[in-house]
């Protein structure tokens, strides 16, 4: 697996040096109106999404994934 | 994959990252959070505040500071069986530091909390960086997590526990209205990972409820994956919803499908954000899982914690967020209050409900009711901006 991690590297280095063959991004800045509504984020309070995910974590067995809110709570 | 690797990958994205500014990232909003928080359900009560506080310096610096509590008090099933009704804290202190060089952001945190019996440790690090034009976002975050697991009652007793934690995010615009991100996280953990005050219940004809009790026993490693898929798509009037499906998986044979469908309405004219959801959770229990085990150390681990066996839940949340008019608001900043309120259902397939046996009803071990519960979490905050 160390030498997979070893080749990942130059295949992420190229990719990021090839932005000009990547396609023009579709969604201008001018556009981002709707985005830019507080609505549209996935979670406008972070200090309410952070104690439902330590809820959830404390009662299921699954943990992980929980997107910029979560981390793991460090509570048995 | 073995933690050596993880870490090689995970060397190698932050490379990249570091080798492709490309747009500016912004650092994340200046404001102060006070919450009430509270769980109610099966028998248990957990509530107490939380405050977050995060200021800027510079644009360049974000800091943050958490102080969180858990007041529990009451009795869980499972102490109602086997136990007697008591009551605790935990103290959980957390600290951040988000770092915007080169248009790129790197944080890191440090959060400690402790209990009576229970003491953890954990420090991140994460990266995170716009490109495309800034439709698209890829972040990391690691963290390490030390624990310390006591007894009370038993002065000689101390183990450990390490938990590391590996994540990718990956955040997309795909329209002008619609955005998804894709999480992925790998879990690590090893030692000492069971509560050492539960215990199984096997058969036993010499008891006069033909089952006797002995400790848990768990594996001292865990590996997990998670992935989890969400989308937020803006509506033709101005509301929101929200999907998100996360798929779970571990080395204790335990795996979980979880969904969960939100709507944001805000009602302009009154200052008001209403929101609405739906949660569905369903997992298959662990490989060394029982409900009861036909004898004395039937197996080489053993476990009767809920949280392990076949179960599903079902929530349902609303709640409002209220922008307070000028008159009212603190220091001329932007001020809301917030109310949320979710019902949460739980029902196992094969956690049995021992206290039948409290009664007089002559029920065989192993035929008793499956057990549920409903639980409502409330969570109450004032937040302000700077």
């Amino acid at each position: 697996m160390s030498r997979r991690a070893l080749l990942i590297l130059p295949v992420l280095l190229l990719l990021g040096g090839c932005e000009s063959m990547m396609p023009e991004p579709w969604v201008k800045p001018y556009e981002r109106h709707y985005l830019a509504d507080p609505i549209m984020s996935f979670e406008r309070d972070p200090v309410a999404a952070g104690y439902m995910n330590h809820v959830y974590e404390a009662r299921e067995a699954a943990r992980g994934a929980e997107g910029g809110a979560g981390g793991g709570c460090g509570c048995n | 994959m073995a933690v050596t690797d993880r870490v090689n990958v995970f060397t190698a994205i932050a490379l990249l990252l570091i080798s492709t500014g490309v747009t500016a990232a912004v650092l994340p909003e200046e404001r102060a959070d006070s919450m009430y928080h509270s769980y109610s359900g099966g028998g248990v009560t957990i509530d107490g505040p939380s405050i977050l506080v995060r200021k800027n310096i510079d644009n360049k610096l974000s800091l943050s500071a958490n102080y969180y509590v858990d007041m529990i008090s009451g009795a869980s099933i499972d102490v109602q069986a086997t136990a007697s009704p008591y009551s605790e804290q935990r103290d959980e202190y957390a600290l951040g530091a988000d770092y915007l060089v080169d248009k790129t952001t790197m944080s890191l945190s440090y959060t400690n909390s402790s209990e009576n019996d229970y003491q953890a440790e954990t420090v991140g690090f994460g990266i995170k960086q716009d490109f495309f034009g800034d439709l698209s976002t890829l972040s990391m975050r690691v963290s390490l997590g030390s624990d310390d697991v006591m007894r009370n009652g038993d002065d000689d007793f101390l183990e450990q526990a390490e938990h590391r934690r590996y994540s990718i995010g990956w955040s997309q615009i795909l329209t002008q209205k619609l955005i998804a991100e894709l999480s992925v996280e790998t879990v690590a953990d090893e030692g000492f990972l069971n509560n050492p005050y539960r215990s199984v219940r096997y058969l036993d004809p010499n008891s006069g409820t033909g089952f006797s009790y002995q400790a848990e026993l768990y594996p001292t490693t865990r590996n997990s994956d998670a992935v989890a898929l969400r989308a937020k798509y803006r509506l033709p009037y101005r509301a929101a919803v929200k999907s998100e499906y996360r798929r779970y998986a571990d080395s204790w044979g335990i795996s979980s499908d979880n969904l969960e469908l939100r709507y944001t309405h805000p009602l302009e004219s009154e200052n008001l954000i209403l929101e609405g959801k739906l949660r569905f959770y369903k997992q298959t229990g662990a490989d060394f899982y029982s409900d009861l085990f036909p004898y004395l150390n039937a197996t080489n681990f053993r476990a009767r914690d809920k949280e392990l066996s076949d179960f599903s839940s079902t929530a349902i949340g609303i709640g409002a967020t209220y922008l307070l008019p000028e008159r009212w608001a603190l220091f001329d900043r932007k001020n809301t209050v917030n109310l949320y309120w979710d019902y949460v259902l739980f029902d196992y397939d094969n956690f049995h409900d021992v206290r039948v046996h409290d009664g007089d009803a002559a029920i065989n071990p192993g035929e008793e009711p499956a057990y549920n519960f409903n639980a409502h979490v409330v969570r109450l905050f004032w937040s302000v901006w700077f």
